[in-house]
């Protein structure tokens, strides 16, 4: 099929709004269309999905507290573990962050936090949930919930050899990604060939820990129920 | 123009003589990439020929009206627009799935498979022809990526769809299921339908 652009047609003066119309309604028809039924499937479908969401959250929820003693502690009827969900707050200069927390205890005694936080990736938001103990004064766990980054590369940051490196750090000073090993305190090792992934979820896992560290005690009451 | 295949003709041909993966050698990223495990590799295969039947019935009714100039544009927006519904629907009703699977969904909208039908049978031919390409097409691509993913799957891990097949004193090749794996896999598999082509094109005709 041989491709000709008519291009006497559409800048003769006066004529352009019409013939601009002329060749491109079929091209803004679909996509009114198309929109309409996307906003269809998104609303009947986006309750659906975050259900799912909150479902795998509520299962990492432990593991990000507890990593390897978890099943000793979910065996334990005795102190019967309970994950409250809430919200904090965090007011800054120019606006006010929040972060749906889950607050992990057995029987009375809290366990520690999780932290839900999201921020730039290389392709797109990367989100996470962040475990730490009831002071957050260190990590405990780290988990990808959703990310797009390049498959083979900067996806393997959803691999658990990765994201262990931050757990049991404290959150004195902030993660520094390097590319080589190094000995210096709260380096983490960049994943090869994808340097700005690694150091995304470093950044994400600092800014949450400036932000709530401090606010999140044993003693903080979450307010707003639900994540 | 001359004659245009018929709506079986289509279906027959994209199976095996015209096999998007190896014959035409289109859609390779997902073939290599979803293919270590039968199971999402069969997902990725329902997933795009739900894509391509869709995509295909829709610009096949509009073919008229397409300006040519233009019908990429469309080609683009239909494909993306069913890529998203079923992406949503995976993430709905197939949660894990569709997070093995991750990136390479969306990556539908730029399967090069089924922008070529589009542009080759649905753009040209009725919305009966471009149903039976469609379905022809997928069955070709979902039959190539099962072959890879069960060769990959059963030698690097001893199962299938998850079921232990191999017995335990195999030792699973982790090779297979890491990306070199894919391409062994479909560099030996499609030598293998070269040759067999290439034996069947030496034979006598024999008249029946």
């Amino acid at each position: 099929m041989a491709e000709t652009i008519p291009n006497s047609v559409g800048v003769s003066r006066g004529g352009f709004q019409k013939s601009f119309l002329a060749q491109a309604w079929l091209v803004l028809l679909l996509a009114v269309s198309f929109g309409s039924a996307l906003a269809f499937v998104q609303n009947s479908l986006s309750d659906v999905i975050a259900a799912n969401k909150l479902n795998e959250t509520l299962t990492q929820v432990p593991e990000l507290v507890w990593g390897a003693d978890t099943p000793q502690y979910t065996a334990d009827t005795s102190h019967p573990i309970q994950i409250t969900p809430g919200t904090v707050s965090i007011k800054k200069v120019q606006k006010t962050a929040y972060y749906p927390v889950f607050r992990v205890s057995r029987g009375d005694i809290i366990s520690g936090w999780v932290v839900k936080a999201r921020g730039q990736g290389y392709a797109d938001n990367i989100e996470v949930l962040i475990g730490a103990d009831p002071h957050v004064e260190t990590i405990t766990g780290l988990f990808i919930l959703e990310q797009k980054e390049t498959p083979g590369l900067g996806n393997k940051i959803t691999f658990p050899t990765w994201r262990e490196q931050f757990a049991g750090k404290n959150t004195d000073t902030p993660f520094v990604v390097v590319k080589e090993k190094s000995t210096t305190k709260n380096s983490i090792d960049a994943v090869t060939g994808a340097t700005i992934s690694s150091r995304s979820v470093a950044g994400i896992v600092n800014q949450t820990v400036k932000d709530v560290k401090g606010r999140l005690t044993p003693q903080t009451v979450l307010s707003g129920e639900g994540p | 123009m001359s004659k245009l295949p018929t709506a079986s003709e289509r279906f027959i041909q994209g199976i095996l003589p015209e096999n998007p993966v190896y014959r035409q050698l289109l859609g390779l990223c997902p073939t290599l990439a979803v293919t270590n495990g039968l199971k999402p590799a069969l997902t990725m295969a329902m997933a795009v020929g739900m894509v391509l039947l869709c995509a295909n019935v829709i610009i096949s009714l509009i073919r008229g009206l397409l300006k040519p100039h233009l019908r990429i544009v469309a080609f683009t927006l239909t494909i993306a627009t069913f890529v998203t519904i079923v992406d949503r629907a995976l993430s709905a009703y197939m949660y894990p799935m569709s997070k093995t699977l991750g990136p390479y969904i969306p990556l539908i909208i730029v399967n090069c498979i089924i922008i070529c039908r589009c542009e080759v049978c649905a753009s040209r031919q009725g919305p009966l022809a471009a149903a039976g390409d469609a379905l022809g097409q997928s069955l070709g691509f979902g039959l190539a990526l099962a072959s890879i993913a069960m060769v990959r799957e059963l030698l690097g891990t001893g199962m299938l769809l998850g079921i232990p097949i191999l017995p335990d004193v195999w030792p699973p090749w982790v090779i297979m299921v890491l990306p070199p794996g894919a391409f062994l896999t479909f560099g030996l598999l499609l030598a293998g339908v070269n040759w067999i082509r290439a034996w069947r094109s030496n034979q006598p005709q024999r008249g029946n």
